[in-house]
């Protein structure tokens, strides 16, 4: 029914509620995002955080920006499966792919099979779209780690045990779409993911959900430019090896009475650690000379977020990231840093204003350490506005 | 770990050895129905409290693993579970209770829905395209609902099928004579002028021949603003009513605003079972509306 309503909802096509006899009632559920932002900020934005130049830095926009618009489109496609696609259309034009996978319905005994592209069930962040999130943007060792946010091309199995607390067992084989995979293109699996999440009540008022993620990649010739070295040159390097990844989260709500339309807090944080082991070529543009690396990387985050009043929002967080002491093979060791000996920060404030469920206004400053000698007051206003069927949300 | 395999093992077998009913309820009259026509056959998990407001309910873990063990998922329907309830069946890996599967119950396909919208904007505020969802209120409704579910429940667990029917036969008994006792009752409250909170009474207001005169939320689901409240004053001062009527979820604090300035009595209604201390059945949610209802009359 929700599908046939949506359509209603969108298209404005049907006079009365009941449109089941019209063709078009079996189109899918389709909702829009709008969303957009203001940027002020004191450093180039594409400048990466201390010691992790070898890593992405989806930073951010500057001045007046479209963000993001997401379009989102869901049915059943028969009784036992049901898809679901998120494209993203870009400011600069151009549509790209975020999720679109099919899911089973069917399979009972607390299996559920999913396939396609999706973001992984990692962490606690990482499965949550960008206008859920309770920040414009995301932790550090999200930005860091996973590039925001890690979508996987691949298949995902998970299974929820049938205990009276919340248990439930996942894994997935992908092709190793996104950082720090290199978009395998041949036979087998490029990426794989385990993750157990536990959660359950406290009484009426208190929920909470822990979880254990480990990622394992092999990454072929994964190259970053631009990054520092011993002699003070921006230089291209290469890194082939294994890539391994565990993480930590836990999540725990509060509401008065178990309300969350009056006052609720909820608080996270979560921990990754990676290790990567392989061979690093230095400067593949002229010096290009290969010997081995090894480098522990890891960072958290923590924040709590308060609606103090219906309508009303405010959070705090904390970021940090540990960019490690790599053992560098003898022939690079006068040529790649190995120490950074700085650890970056960040403290971020939010406040926002949600008019309805399907529309909110932000407000975030944020102090940026996380770059040596560089610190950057940041400055943001967002809106993010959604239109269109009413999907329901993940905890 | 030895203990959550343990835990599991004990489940699957006594799954099997007593052979009971396990219901998720989403609202507590639903869990309370399902007490009365299934008695100690049915183990019910209630998903909300009174005070929780039903629209607001967030996918917590613990729902997702009560949902997965449910035979059978009793709820209101008409869009009142959307923002939480498909993901929790999505997330349950439980084939028999998704939407449209045998283990699968919404009390809103049970019963005539009032306030249908004739049109379907956003811009009207949070409305619900099947109709006004709160049916519950109106005590006439839980006989066709009654009678559904136990149709429901002799289908998922047809071993037990003569139960179910002498217990149905006996609650619609003791049921209409309830109904005939609060509809004596309530008598002096046909006609009288109320301000509702939220749009959550057209059910109770139908029943009762209340007169809804006008609703403190400018838009359903929106908080009144001051200068909305101050609105609604002067209606009341053309139009005046005899009380103004809140869910015991909601915030009291529009209600007593208006009270406060027109002079008429805050009435807090428990809504559902558990929503008052007396209010700790479905005989007793109706005893203590209707009293609550009277004493605003005073």
């Amino acid at each position: 029914m929700f599908r046939t309503i949506s359509l209603c909802a969108a298209v404005l096509l049907c006079q009365s509620g009941y449109a089941a006899n019209n063709a078009s009632a079996f189109n899918p559920a389709f909702s829009l995002i709008l969303s957009g932002s203001y940027g002020s900020l004191q450093q180039d934005p594409a400048t990466p955080a201390t010691g992790f130049a070898m890593n992405p830095t989806p930073g951010h926009e500057q001045g007046f920006n479209l963000g993001e618009s997401e379009m989102g489109i869901s049915a059943n496609i028969d009784p036992q499966f049901r898809g679901a696609a998120t494209l993203a259309l870009d400011p600069a034009g151009g549509i790209s792919v975020e999720n679109a996978y099919v899911q089973t319905t069917s399979l009972g005994d607390g299996l559920n099979l999913k396939f396609g592209r999706f973001f992984s069930g990692l962490g606690y962040l990482n499965e949550q779209h960008a206008h859920a999130w309770d920040f414009v943007d995301q932790p550090l060792v999200y930005a860091a780690l996973w590039e925001n946010q890690l979508g996987e091309d691949g298949v995902q199995l998970k299974w929820l045990a049938p205990t009276d607390m919340f248990v439930e067992l996942g894994g997935e084989m992908g092709k190793g779409r996104g950082f720090p995979g290199s978009d395998r293109a041949k036979n087998g699996s490029g990426a794989g993911v385990l993750f157990v999440h536990v959660g359950d009540d406290i009484g009426i008022e208190q929920s909470w959900r822990a979880g254990l993620s480990m990622h394992h990649t092999r990454t072929i010739e994964r190259e970053s430019s631009d990054v520092p070295d011993l002699q003070g040159n921006a230089v291209t390097n290469q890194f082939t090896g294994d890539s391994r990844t565990a993480g930590l989260d836990l999540v725990w709500k509060y509401a008065p009475n178990g309300n969350l339309k009056e006052r609720y807090l909820k608080l996270q944080g979560e921990y990754f650690r990676r290790t990567e082991n392989g061979d690093l070529s230095y400067d593949t543009a002229s010096a290009n000379i290969t010997d081995s690396y090894t480098v522990t990387q890891s960072g958290w985050y923590v924040q709590g977020m308060y609606q103090f009043k219906p309508h009303w929002r405010t959070a705090l967080r904390y970021d940090s990231l540990d960019p490690g002491i790599a053992s560098v093979g003898a022939a690079n060791a006068g040529n790649v840093i190995a120490d950074y000996a700085f650890k970056p920060s960040r403290t971020t404030f939010m406040l926002d204003y949600s008019t309805s469920e399907f529309s909110r206004i932000r407000l975030q400053l944020a102090r940026d350490d996380s770059r040596q000698g560089l610190p950057d007051n940041q400055f943001f206003v967002q809106y993010l506005m959604s239109l269109g069927a009413h999907g329901a949300h993940s905890y | 770990m030895n203990k959550i395999f343990s835990t599991l093992v004990f489940l699957l077998l006594s799954n099997t050895a007593h052979a009971t009913l396990n219901v998720f309820a989403c609202e507590p009259e639903w869990a309370a129905l399902t007490q009365e026509l299934a008695g100690d056959q049915a183990n019910t998990y209630t998903a909300t409290g009174a005070l929780q407001d039903p629209h607001r309910v967030e996918a917590r873990p613990s729902l997702i693993a009560k949902a997965r063990r449910a035979d059978l998922v009793v709820c209101t329907g008409a869009e009142l579970e959307m923002a939480w309830l498909p993901v929790v069946l999505r997330e349950s890996g439980n084939a028999n209770v998704q939407p449209g599967g045998e283990g699968y119950f919404e009390a809103a396909s049970a019963v005539h829905m009032l306030e249908v919208p004739t049109r379907l904007d956003r811009g009207d505020g949070d409305v619900h395209a099947q109709g006004n969802p709160h049916i519950q209120t109106d005590a006439r409704n839980f006989l066709p609902i009654a009678h559904a579910l136990a149709q429901k429940m002799m289908q998922r667990d047809p071993a037990n099928k003569a139960l179910y029917q002498q217990r149905l036969s006996a609650f619609e008994q003791k049921w209409r004579a309830a109904l005939a006792r609060w509809e004596k009752q309530a008598a002096p409250l046909k006609g009288v002028a109320v301000v509702v909170q939220h749009r959550g009474f057209p059910y109770l207001t139908e029943w009762l021949g209340l007169n809804e005169v006008a609703v403190l939320e400018p838009k359903p689901g929106m908080e009144p603003s001051a200068s909305w409240l101050a609105q609604v004053l002067d209606t009341l001062q053309q139009h005046p009513a005899r009380m103004v009527l809140r869910a015991a979820y909601q915030s009291e604090r529009p209600s007593a605003w208006i009270a406060q300035r027109a002079h008429i009595a805050a009435v807090e209604l428990p809504y559902t079972v558990g929503g008052s201390d007396a209010a700790q059945d479905l005989y007793a949610l109706f005893d203590d509306t209707i009293a609550r209802l009277l004493k605003g009359l005073q």
